[in-house]
């Protein structure tokens, strides 16, 4: 890989004084699409927030695209126009509809032209199958509904790559497998997705390459079948029989 | 106005407020007055807390000890000292002009007094109020306006207020009601609201226990109106979903 997207260089960080993540280095090309995979408490979500700055660094350096994540300047806008994020708990905005909701950031944030955005939104609503839906309030639908409409939303930014924070945490059985559909359709496309999952099943069919998290360190990676199939560490094995 | 005079003449129940049009004219003034003091207080006061509770989520230590301080001398003193505070103590110290017959006027007269007072003094339990609404705000949501771009002050304006709004509009409706009933106390320093003059007519006419009965009725019928007008933008403003369900 010559020239990684996202890069991480020896990040670290501690909330008070218990580290999180303990020297991670990661590098992500494009359209490349990764999951990252590992025990509650191993700092996977941390990773992900690193990367949008949505935690800032103690150590180490983050590059997304040109942006310095880390530099002291950031430009924030320009990095969420670059980098969208997915939240296990959909975190719509509870007072605006599904339409405000995907439009809003580029038009308040962006300053881009309100009639573009909101035909925008409203094929992207169409595309995660919830055109019919846009002037209901988040509150109004399912927890899958709504997890799709925040791929929506963060679609709307037109990103070069999208984070995923275990976005099927919090769903029921059933509503996995359409927000999975939707994450699925969009890796394809060429998207750089970054996914924090424990659907198994899923990152082996849909990412490039697997991390391995345990301790706030990256254990081991490799693609899927390399990955399942001969995991080489000790603490890989012993996760991945018992989510297996 | 005939039947009132008859009442009063045959029924003992004098409510010159109804037929004498002097006693009428003051009375309608005393509940202008008290209207308009509670209207630009309640603006004033809510403007206040906005801004102040702004100042408390900054993470400046400054700014929020000013308003700490603010909220503390204002809500530990009782409102009728404030009012005198202000109006003997700081009034005395504003300077005077004189008016065309060479009589001092103050640049700021008793009803400017009582708004002032009454703004602080509801504005700081506003700050409180607004202040419970902000931190009833998952911080989830307040993530991810920041992942989406929008800058503390945008996340303020946008998702944070509106939400708030609605968690405190119960407990700003409480305020606004004891605010409306507060402002009988710039009586004290002699701002000829609705009580100042029913004590004026009920001193002319004797007709002490008619007008008592008068001013229930029209507070009453007051905060009445400003309870309705609240708990209807309360269902207007109801999100599905987001807090009590119904």
């Amino acid at each position: 890989m010559s020239d990684p997207f996202i890069k991480l260089h020896d990040v670290y960080k501690s909330f008070h004084d218990t580290p999180v993540l303990r020297g991670v280095s990661v590098d992500i090309a494009k359209g490349e699409v990764i999951c990252i995979i590992g025990p509650s408490g191993s700092g996977k979500s941390t990773i992900l927030r690193c990367i949008n700055a949505l935690t800032p660094v103690d150590q180490g350096f983050i590059q997304v695209g040109s942006i310095q994540v880390t530099s002291k300047n950031l430009d924030m806008v320009a990095l969420c126009h670059c980098v969208g994020m997915v939240f296990q708990q959909y975190n719509l905005f509870p007072h605006r509809t599904v339409l405000q909701n995907v439009s809003m950031a580029p038009i308040q944030v962006l300053k881009q032209n309100k009639a573009e955005v909101t035909e925008r939104a409203r094929a992207l609503l169409d595309k995660v199958k919830l055109g019919h839906r846009a002037n209901a309030y988040p509150g109004e639908l399912s927890g899958g509904q709504q997890q799709r409409v925040a791929i929506a939303r963060a679609l709307c930014m037109q990103p070069q790559a999208i984070l995923f924070d275990e976005v099927t945490a919090a769903l029921d059985p059933e509503m996995v497998g359409e927000v999975l559909t939707v994450i699925k359709q969009i890796a394809n496309e060429g998207m750089t997705c970054v996914v924090v999952t424990h659907e198994m099943g899923f990152a082996r069919e849909v990412a490039d390459r697997i991390y391995f998290t345990d301790g706030g360190l990256i254990v081991e990676s490799g693609p899927p079948d390399e990955f399942f199939a001969n995991p080489a560490d000790e603490r890989t094995r012993s996760f991945l029989s018992k989510v297996l | 106005m005939k039947f009132f005079r008859a009442l009063h003449e045959r029924g003992g129940i004098n409510l010159t407020i109804f037929y004498d049009p002097f006693d009428m004219s003051r009375f309608i003034h005393g509940l202008y007055l008290t209207v308009v003091l509670f209207l630009i207080c309640a603006v004033a006061s809510v403007l206040l807390g906005l801004f102040a509770v702004a100042f408390l989520t900054l993470p400046y230590r400054v700014p929020r000890a000013i308003v700490r301080g603010y909220v503390a001398f204002f809500r530990n003193t009782p409102p009728l000292v404030q009012i005198y505070f202000f109006y003997f103590g700081l009034g005395a110290l504003v300077p005077t002009s004189r008016n065309a017959y060479g009589l001092p006027v103050a640049m700021v007269n008793n009803f400017d007094w009582a708004l002032i007072a009454l703004s602080l003094y509801a504005g700081a339990f506003n700050v409180e109020i607004f202040r419970a609404g902000i931190e009833a705000i998952h911080h989830s949501i307040v993530e991810a306006a920041t992942a989406l771009g929008y800058s503390k002050a945008a996340t303020f304006l946008h998702v944070m207020v509106p939400l708030a709004w609605r968690i405190s509009l119960p407990a700003l409706s409480n305020n606004l009601i004891e605010l409306l009933k507060t402002t009988t106390l710039a009586y004290a320093i002699g701002v000829p609201e609705l009580l100042y003059v029913s004590n004026q007519i009920w001193s002319d006419n004797i007709n002490t226990f008619a007008m008592m009965n008068v001013l229930m009725v029209v507070y009453l019928l007051l905060v009445g109106v400003v309870a309705i007008a609240m708990h209807r933008w309360e269902r207007v403003l109801k999100l599905p979903g987001f807090g009590a369900a119904r």
